[in-house]
């Protein structure tokens, strides 16, 4: 997306300063800003708000006839939503689910996020993680989370 | 000075066995991140900090920076052998390093490199006994407008020696300002951008932002161009220099010590710019400067213990202020906190076993890290082997794992997921993401002295310039920013850092 006469790199990451400054700027006035003497909760980030944003439209004004240097790689989409999805996965279900299972089904999941990991590579993988994270995490350091979670009716504990 | 007794007090405490042990764990996971790619320190500290919740402030902290200083050695390993720095600070190593490797000379390069860090490392660990009670009797004078100012000038010059845009680099520290300030406001319990949700009230997790950043965002963007990595050398024989090595190599290690202790107290990279700085100096220096990107060992010793003295070094303002000088740093901030302990001036005092402790411990891992590297290198050579489309997935689970064991908080998972996304975002487009942890550490801090020092002044800005102290910090903070924006500077910045992308 060639966008006239700005390099991408500085116009895209200056609109995300400007994007972000602006919310923490524009929230901040529901807080009490108060004055210099006695600050309240909203000065400093109502101040670094408007900062932010300044910034970001230097940055994307500093890419002006700057041509882009070189193309970027393609993103990898499929490890994107692997990778994330597994985070969200791992938060969303580890008290229900327990420990064994999520690790399993995560390390799998994050394994196959790779072109160059077949899915039996993947499978091995997974299996082992689980029993070292098991060993580790929950036998050697004693974290409290139920090794097989409550929804798995019998088997959990 | 009773230098001698504090340092004895250290070595008790550096020299308990389970110390020594967690020391070693450290060292032995410091190098071993510093091989393994796509990994570096910085993740690797995030993901254990939960892990080292239930040990002995002391132990965890010793075990912690011996990852970092661990990491230097592991960096320039795999920067000798496959031309790969595992470590920023290595790039240079490589240069010659793998041109000695490739004339069969792995050998003496490897011993050139663990034997300059450690004498760097003994003489900047010295210092760091020396110059830290110092410094830290002069910061008990320390008054909120004089930490205000310190916090600004430490996020100031770190921007002056990274790499990179220095506004996108203004702009990161300013978001991760305002992303610290996320939570309950500290004075009037008033929650800030939390959008209800009672999970964040007490803030952001700061691991998890710095294993999102540094940990998920590294994976990201390593997957959009997977390839395996080529080992030329297989073995490594004849680790021993031989005298000529030896006479060649006593000169750049001292002087590459002495800047690299001098430049790792500054905020940023220091530890990157002093190797470079050490390879041109010696480049400068030397007889015969043509050798130097054809395996000149001079150019392996100078910059290896460049890295390693300001590795060191960098815990001087960390000690004694409770400042970090870059990410790394932040990282023992927060596992400081996590054991209930502010640092700054007051450690030594209240803590003089802990302090001294952590500094004995560091002259300890270095004489492990000798151990390690040079007999044990024919197991770092198989590590290198290991592909990175195992690692990967461990990673992203031991930090899952890790953050949520902290608090049992899965908001602090989501986090990571978050911060990954916004991390590999802003890198794709040109931003580092070291300034925004940074900024992301200090800014609680810094609202919090800014605010204490307006009320103590009754509103008056100007207490920031009539105070000494205060007003010369923040004039250094200026010039710094000035000169980095100099175009005669800028051009050398360039220089300095285009080989480190």
């Amino acid at each position: 997306m060639a966008v006239s006469n700005f390099a991408t790199k500085d116009l895209v990451s200056g609109g995300i300063f400007v994007l972000a400054g602006a919310y923490f700027a524009i929230e901040s006035l529901n807080y009490e800003v108060g004055t210099a003497f006695r600050m309240g909760p909203g000065f400093m980030p109502l101040f670094l708000g408007s900062v932010l944003a300044a910034l970001g439209i230097a940055v994307a004004a500093a890419g002006w006839n700057k041509v882009d240097a070189e193309k970027p790689l393609a993103p990898s989409w499929r490890g994107i939503f692997l990778i994330i999805g597994v985070v969200i996965f791992f938060g969303a279900t580890i008290r229900g689910l327990g420990f064994v299972p999520v690790v399993l089904i995560s390390s799998f999941a994050a394994a196959m996020s790779s072109r160059l990991n077949s899915p039996v590579f993947s499978i091995l993988l997974a299996i082992t993680l689980t029993v070292m994270c098991t060993l580790i995490f929950v036998i050697g350091l004693g974290m409290s989370v139920p090794l097989f979670g409550l929804w798995l009716g019998p088997l959990g504990a | 000075m009773d230098i001698i007794a504090s340092l004895g007090l250290g070595f008790s405490v550096a020299l308990d066995p389970v110390n020594i042990l967690y020391c070693f764990i450290g060292v032995l996971l410091g190098t071993l991140v510093g091989v393994l790619p796509g990994i570096g320190p910085t993740a690797t500290i995030a993901m254990l900090l939960p892990i080292t919740f239930s040990l002995s402030p002391a132990t965890a902290l010793i075990m912690l920076a011996g990852i970092y200083y661990g990491a230097q050695y592991g960096g320039s390993t795999t920067a000798i052998l496959i031309n790969l720095p595992g470590e920023s600070s290595s790039a240079v190593t490589a240069i010659d390093g793998y041109q000695m490797a490739k004339m069969g000379r792995a050998g003496p390069a490897l011993a050139t490199a663990a034997l300059g860090s450690f004498f760097a490392g003994t003489v900047g660990t010295l210092l760091l006994a020396f110059f830290a009670p110092p410094l830290a009797r002069a910061a008990l004078n320390f008054g909120a407008p004089e930490y205000f100012a310190l916090i600004v000038l430490g996020l100031l010059v770190s921007i002056a020696l990274a790499h990179g845009s220095i506004l996108k680099a203004l702009a990161m520290i300013v978001l991760g300002l305002l992303l610290g300030m996320v939570g309950q406001d500290i004075y009037t319990g008033q929650p800030r951008f939390t959008f209800g949700i009672r999970e964040l009230y007490s803030g952001l997790n700061f691991v998890s932002v710095a294993v999102g950043i540094f940990g998920v965002a590294e994976i990201l963007r390593n997957l959009e161009n997977e390839k395996g990595r080529d080992i030329m050398v297989k073995a490594v024989k004849n680790l021993w220099l031989t005298k000529d090595d030896f006479k060649r190599i006593a000169a750049p290690v001292v002087r590459g010590t002495a800047l690299g202790s001098l430049l790792g107290i500054l905020p940023g990279g220091g530890h990157i710019l002093a190797s470079f700085a050490s390879y041109s100096a010696e480049k400068r220096l030397s007889k015969t400067p043509e050798e130097f990107g054809h395996g000149a060992i001079e150019g392996v010793a100078g910059p290896e213990s460049a890295n390693n003295a300001a590795a060191q070094t960098s815990f001087i303002p960390l000690m004694t202020l409770g400042i970090p000088a870059h990410p790394v740093m932040a990282l023992m901030v927060g596992a400081f906190i996590l054991q209930g302990i502010t640092p700054g001036p007051n450690v030594i005092n209240d803590q003089p076993a802990l302090f001294w402790g952590i500094i004995a411990s560091m002259w300890i891992g270095n004489v492990l890290l000798v151990l390690l590297n040079l007999p044990l290198i024919g197991l770092w050579v198989k590590m290198l082997s290991i592909p990175y489309r195992a690692l990967f997935p461990a990673i992203v689970l031991f930090a899952c794992i890790g953050c949520y064991s902290i608090n049992q908080n899965i908001y602090d998972v989501y986090a990571i997921g978050f911060f990954g996304v916004v991390g590999y975002v802003l890198m794709r487009f040109g931003c580092e993401p070291a300034p925004l942890l940074l900024g992301f550490v200090l800014g609680p801090l810094l609202e919090e002295h800014l605010r204490r020092a307006m009320i103590i002044s009754r509103g008056d800005p100007t207490v920031f310039i009539t105070r000494p102290i205060s007003a010369t910090l923040l004039g250094l903070a200026v010039l710094a920013v000035v000169i980095a924006v100099l175009p005669s500077i800028r051009k050398k910045r360039k220089e300095v850092f285009v080989e480190d992308d």
